[in-house]
């Protein structure tokens, strides 16, 4: 979405102080030994970064509530003796109460069914989709910075391409006459569509790594150029990395909740999208239960926002310009 | 400058080509096909009837002659003026121009209060947050709440606590249900109220991105050689705060460009939520009822509408930023 809302946090965070990998210690490291000193080296960066992370508030507390969500969608289901879509479950309509914890839906759906099913399913879109977005943005950027030259401008050129093209409506167009059967299917979609920004961040990463002399040496020493990308510049902005699939992951999330939103997601699931687009359809605002809609709607909002307040963390870990304490 | 612009322009002709092109692909290639969906619709029971409704439609939609042939026709209806887009099944006859044209305006009068304005109180609100600890630690928790929040959901709220609650605003359609358009006080009232909370929906989401945005920058901005540079020369801070302010805001404007996309998306939820007869609720109806004309219809207008959008902040941002002018550096295409 498209590059949808990944966009807001992810051009902050390529435009604002973002990690610099390019200025990180390995770097400098590596110019005497690339082989050698290079995995000692990494693995005690690694475990400083581990240790910054486990004492940033942002950090763990966004982590948690994504955790604690993941763990929900995993187990929540067991703990339901209805499914998701089951109606007359309870009375109709119901508030939430101790026999219904999130009470019921207009024709008497659970809801706490509903939001462990569509929670479970909404990781399952969205790390798909952000695997996918990540793979082929990081691939587009990665060889479009280190080869340079006609290729650069090639892909370059589709990514820009890609990037004016309103992802989203597009998508609608596609699912719309392919009609998603499943969440790998809209996986795929999402992922074959939102991956540009990364390709453009990745590459202006790449190329600034391309230029190092730790890089030269490697291509000297007759590394073969897919090593060269996966041993000697993907460490090197390994946080970068990191961070880029974090903003996917959200990214993600908002494009399969819209999807579901406007009835273009699976058959047969259960989504939070997919809950908001009942509420809204079965009128659940003029009908007053407020907890058909709110739930999900805060459970969307709860997960991308921990994933963006993550990210706001990592940043100052990865950074210590940003560290404040 | 020519140079930039010019390579934008190739860019927006490419992406107009792809956008066709796939639009017009996608009905032709795809499995399942609307014209005997449409006629199987029917119901009809003799087989030649069929057969001759499926012909009628055929000629109609322009399906019966070479496929290179309804590649060129489909683009030589694009240029012709009007441009033809078809007919739409879902309120059949009625042309896809013509519903779309209808929609237009309820959708630009969302859009474009709601782009600008969020963009502008964004920044506004963004810039001030910047190293101003007591505003930054209540700015940047909201923002970050405002826009991890989904379009539909804040719709669905406002509709439900604005709408329904306090009942102080309409949450349905563009206008009430008694009165017709025209131009008289009460109807323009009527269409006053029943804008604000989908506007509100649509600037709220879009200001956070902004705040967010404006503010780092700065922040950037304000640790720069130049600033420090300025400041150990005794420049006075509100100075260097304006410096800082307007180099940040070259990365908005082209950050205005690329969030086109997502306030459009934003739109078309709002626009199903409140039911307002936009392009976004139009292009609903489309879905559900599998008008694939209307749909390509809408999609060829949006895209064009996009490339247009990007088009003028390109020029805009040529007057900016003195650098694109002269060939120097600046926006990267």
């Amino acid at each position: 979405m498209t590059d949808m809302k990944s966009s807001p946090a992810g051009r902050s965070g390529a435009a604002a102080p973002a990690p610099d990998p390019a200025s990180a210690a390995p770097g400098q490291t590596a110019t005497t030994d690339p082989l050698g000193a290079a995995p000692a080296l990494a693995g005690r960066r690694r475990s400083e970064m581990l240790y910054f992370a486990l004492r940033n508030p942002k950090v763990i507390l966004g982590l948690s509530v994504i955790v604690a969500f993941l763990l929900f969608g995993l187990l929540g289901p067991l703990f339901s003796e209805f499914g998701p879509r089951e109606r007359n479950a309870g009375p109709l309509g119901a508030a939430p109460s101790s026999d219904f914890w999130l009470g019921t839906t207009w024709t008497g759906q659970d809801v706490f069914t509903q939001l462990a099913h569509g929670t479970r399913a909404t990781f399952q879109v969205a790390l798909m989709a952000a695997a996918i977005s990540a793979f082929i943005g990081m691939t587009m950027g990665f060889v479009a910075g280190y080869r340079g030259g006609r290729l650069d401008e090639i892909l370059m050129m589709i990514t820009n391409i890609v990037l004016v093209l309103p992802v989203f409506v597009v998508v609608i167009v596609v699912t719309a006459y392919l009609g998603i059967s499943n969440t790998a299917t809209q996986a795929l979609v999402i992922g074959l569509f939102n991956w540009t920004w990364v390709a453009r961040a990745v590459r202006a990463q790449t190329l600034s790594l391309r230029a190092r002399d730790f890089v030269d040496l490697a291509r000297l020493s007759g590394v073969r150029t897919l090593s060269i990308i996966r041993r000697e510049i993907a460490p090197n902005m390994a946080s970068y990395l990191v961070m880029t699939f974090i903003l996917l992951f959200a990214g993600a999330i908002v494009f399969a909740a819209t999807l579901d939103f406007l009835n273009l997601g699976p058959r047969g699931g259960m989504s939070l999208g997919l809950m908001l687009q009942q509420a809204n359809q079965q009128a659940a605002m003029s009908l007053g239960l407020w907890w058909w809609f709110v739930f999900p709607g805060a459970a969307i909002t709860a997960i991308t926002g921990s994933a963006y307040l993550t990210n706001v963390g990592l940043d100052e870990v990865f950074n210590p310009k940003l560290r404040e304490m | 400058m020519g140079r930039y612009l010019g390579r934008k322009g190739l860019i927006y002709a490419l992406t107009l080509f792809v956008a066709v092109t796939i639009n017009w692909m996608l009905p032709r290639f795809m499995p399942g096909d609307p014209i005997s969906d449409m006629v199987s619709r029917a119901g009809l029971r003799d087989p030649e009837a069929a057969a001759r409704m499926q012909a009628y439609y055929e000629n109609l939609f322009g399906l019966d002659v070479p496929i290179w042939q309804q590649y060129l026709n489909y683009w030589g209806s694009l240029f012709s003026w009007p441009p033809d887009l078809g007919i739409s099944m879902w309120s059949f006859p009625r042309p896809v121009g013509d519903l779309v044209m209808g929609a237009l305006p309820y959708t630009l009068a969302l859009l474009i209060p709601a782009i600008l304005l969020s963009w502008y109180v964004g920044n506004k609100l963004g810039a001030l947050a910047a190293r101003r600890k007591a505003l930054d630690n209540t700015v940047l928790p909201v923002s970050y709440l405002l826009t991890a929040t989904p379009y539909m959901w804040l719709a669905i709220l406002l509709v439900w606590f604005g709408g329904m609650q306090l009942g102080w605003f309409p949450s349905s359609r563009a206008y009430s249900g008694n009165l017709v358009p025209e131009f008289s006080m009460s109807f323009i009232g009527s269409l006053a109220l029943h804008w604000v909370l989908p506007f509100l929906s649509l600037f709220l989401v879009a200001l956070g991105g902004w705040a967010i945005g404006m503010r780092n920058l700065v922040i950037y901005e304000l640790e720069s050689d130049y600033s420090n540079y300025l400041g150990a020369l005794g420049a006075p801070p509100r100075l260097i705060r304006k410096y800082a302010f307007r180099n940040a805001m070259l990365p908005q404007i082209t950050g205005l460009a690329l969030q086109l996309g997502v306030v459009l998306t934003g739109n078309i939820v709002t626009e199903v939520v409140f039911n307002y007869p936009g392009l976004g609720l139009l292009l609903l109806n489309a879905i559900t009822s599998t008008d694939f004309f209307l749909l390509q219809g809408i999609v060829l207008f949006v895209v064009i509408g996009v490339l247009i959008c990007n088009f003028v902040i390109d020029i805009v941002y040529v007057w900016v930023d003195p650098r694109t002018r002269t060939g120097l550096q600046g926006a990267s295409a």
